[in-house]
């Protein structure tokens, strides 16, 4: 990776400009040419250093349900508790995390009802109190890297 | 005032849109190709004219259905191997324009508004930090704490010490 390909990388994460010939503006942009960007942008796919290019979908807009939630698990219950969360196929990830709310974890899922059932249904398997935190609001989503 | 033929063609013409809009969604989620004119080619395959897909792009991302169109690095494989979930208990007042301000620092992904969940839990902004190492978040952290000043009162961010569960997600914006 050298300069050019890390100029190219902080500029295209802030999005493509809409256009018939994106590139060529954005090459204007890096002092470089049209075909200089596509191939350095292509050898980045290629080596995995991109995972993508192209246009992010907001997933909100495309249906379903998603929620953040934590349990405080007492140390020596960890494991069984582990097991109940991460047997549902609506728990998509799940965190340990360095804090006293040490299970974090994310339902992912087509309905509110069917999350309310699983939380329901983890509380009653577990004992413990499930905390559910759906975003109420979206500032940002994404990451700008500067490398 | 409208005809009922008029308002049948209204319907069919927003009708022709979402469709359209949904085709174009299916034809682009996978990647743009990498090519000159990279909307020609989906043009093509749509059936339709390359400024209708600028066009239509433009609608989204003006209404917030598309974040942008752009490279999304790995930022494993560019040494950005550490994040913390940094979480600030904000005035209900300012969090909107804190939120923003946060969410639209480098280094700073996934920012979001949740509910506190009292006694427990007093924070009602989270916002995702990346960094080389621990160190490095830490300090980022920190340089937000300073940014904020006393319009946070508390803040801490949590590291997630082991991954119990990471399956592809049924729902997503990838």
């Amino acid at each position: 990776m050298d300069s050019l390909d890390r100029s190219i990388i902080n500029r295209l994460q802030a999005g493509l400009p809409l256009c018939e010939r994106p590139f060529l503006e954005l090459a204007d942009e890096l002092d470089t040419s049209e075909q200089t960007l596509l191939e350095r942008l292509q050898a980045m796919l290629d080596s995995g250093l991109l995972t993508r290019f192209g246009p992010l979908f907001v997933a909100d807009h495309l249906g379903g349900v998603l929620s953040l939630c934590a349990i405080r698990v007492p140390e020596d219950r960890f494991e069984p508790v582990e097991r109940i969360v991460n047997s549902f196929d609506e728990v998509a990830h799940n965190y340990e995390r360095d804090h006293e709310l040490n299970m974090w974890f994310v339902i992912a899922c087509d309905a509110l009802h069917t999350k309310r059932r699983v939380l329901k249904d983890i509380e009653r398997q577990t004992g413990l109190e499930v905390l559910d935190m759906p975003k109420s609001r979206e500032f940002f989503i994404g990451l700008h890297l500067e490398v | 005032m409208n005809t009922p033929v008029r308002e049948l063609a209204q319907v069919r013409a927003e009708n022709d849109e979402a469709d359209f809009e949904s085709r174009l969604v299916r034809a682009t989620q996978g990647g743009l190709p990498l090519v000159a004119r990279p909307f020609a080619p989906i043009a093509e395959e749509l059936g339709c004219s390359e400024e209708r897909v600028i066009s239509t792009f433009r609608n989204m991302l003006a209404d917030g259905r598309v974040r942008r169109i752009a490279a999304v690095p790995n930022h494993y494989r560019l040494g950005y191997v550490a994040n913390g979930m940094s979480v600030w208990d904000v005035d209900d007042a300012l969090i909107e324009r804190i939120g923003k301000q946060v969410g639209n620092l480098a280094m700073v992904s996934h920012c979001y508004e949740r509910p506190r969940k009292l006694p427990h839990w007093p924070y009602n902004l989270f916002a995702m930090v990346h960094g080389r190492n621990r160190d490095e978040v830490r300090e980022k952290v920190e340089s937000i704490a300073t940014l904020l000043g006393d319009r946070a009162r508390s803040h801490d961010v949590l590291f997630s010490t082991r991954i119990l569960k990471k399956t592809g997600m049924r729902l997503g914006d990838k």
